[in-house]
């Protein structure tokens, strides 16, 4: 992507607010990003669209795993120099609780960090940290830059 | 397999009212008791990738997730009382851009408060598959637990 190509070409790291306004699909879903130092802590704004479940109501399911997805992506965007945004292969959500009708935020640890591969866990909360509503594990595949590649021109 | 056509007001009542469901512009195809084929069609505002403008992984999650409820919903005849427990999903190869993306979802075995569901997700050919599933449900709610068994009872 061209914001990531411009951070690495600069030497910097991607601005992750202008990254999410890049992607369709966080906009449409409503997500936010909040940095502080290198600690991120993604926002999933709640909208009526969101909902899965009127009777209770609830979130949808796909909602709360593609936000801890695009959580994951987002913290290994921050953690890897990649000039292209990293590729679930495989993802396992579990849903804790239902995700009542607020917004909703999610936080991302690289476990384990591969030269292809890469593990990370997220997890989403709603007003109690202590208490998630779903949990995420996966691989993502990363293109790091090659080696002898041009930097920090 | 029987067409949605034939299944008008069970296809209706599975669908209805689902706000993210409609926010997709997901609707079902075809359907039979415990087996569904949905479909999302291709927009913009689903792009993942603005590069490529391939469709991003959360709407096969929103869309495998959906279809095997679905296909739990149209065996178990639950309504508003099927929870996702886990879902488990392999992703075989991106999308192609400007298509719209399917998937086929069975709901394989019922038990009186557990639901086990597999899905595919493709464009084309269902053997070259986007990505698959496995997903466990929850039945029932906290006021009227499980499935009431028709019957003989669950596990």
């Amino acid at each position: 992507m061209d914001i990531l190509r411009r951070a690495i070409a600069e030497g910097r790291k991607p601005d992750l607010r202008e990254l999410v306004e890049a992607i369709p699909y966080c906009r449409f879903l409503g997500v936010e990003t909040d940095l502080k130092g290198n600690e991120l802590t993604t926002i999933l704004r709640f909208s009526d669209r969101l909902i899965g479940n009127p009777i209770l109501p609830a979130l949808h399911g796909g909602v709360v795993g593609a936000f801890l997805e695009i959580t994951a992506v987002i913290q290994l965007m921050l953690e890897t120099d990649s000039e292209e945004l990293p590729k679930p292969v495989d993802i396992g959500i579990d849903y804790l609780r239902s995700g009542r009708p607020v917004d909703t935020f999610a936080r991302a640890t690289v476990t384990k960090h591969g030269r292809r591969v890469c593990n990370v866990r997220a997890e989403a909360w709603q007003e109690d940290h202590a208490r998630p509503i779903a949990a995420l594990h996966g691989h993502f595949l990363v293109k790091p830059i090659e080696p002898g590649a041009v930097r920090g021109e | 397999m029987s067409n949605v056509f034939d299944n008008q007001p069970l296809a209706g009542s599975l669908l209805a009212g689902i706000p993210h469901a409609a926010a997709l512009g997901l609707h079902i195809v075809r359907i039979e008791t415990g087996k569904v084929t949905c479909r999302v069609p291709f927009a913009a505002h689903l792009i993942g990738n603005p590069d490529t403008r391939v469709i991003h992984g959360g709407v096969i999650t929103a869309l495998l997730d959906n279809t095997c409820g679905i296909a739990v919903g149209s065996r178990t005849m639950l309504r508003g009382q099927i929870a996702t427990l886990d879902l488990r999903i392999d992703y075989m190869k991106q999308a192609t851009p400007d298509e719209d993306i399917l998937a086929f979802a069975e709901c394989f075995k019922v038990t009186r408060n557990i639901a086990f569901a597999r899905g595919v997700a493709y464009q084309t050919d269902q053997a070259d598959p986007v990505a698959t599933c496995a997903a466990a449900f929850m039945l029932g709610t906290k006021s009227s637990p499980g499935r009431q068994p028709p019957g003989t009872g669950g596990a």
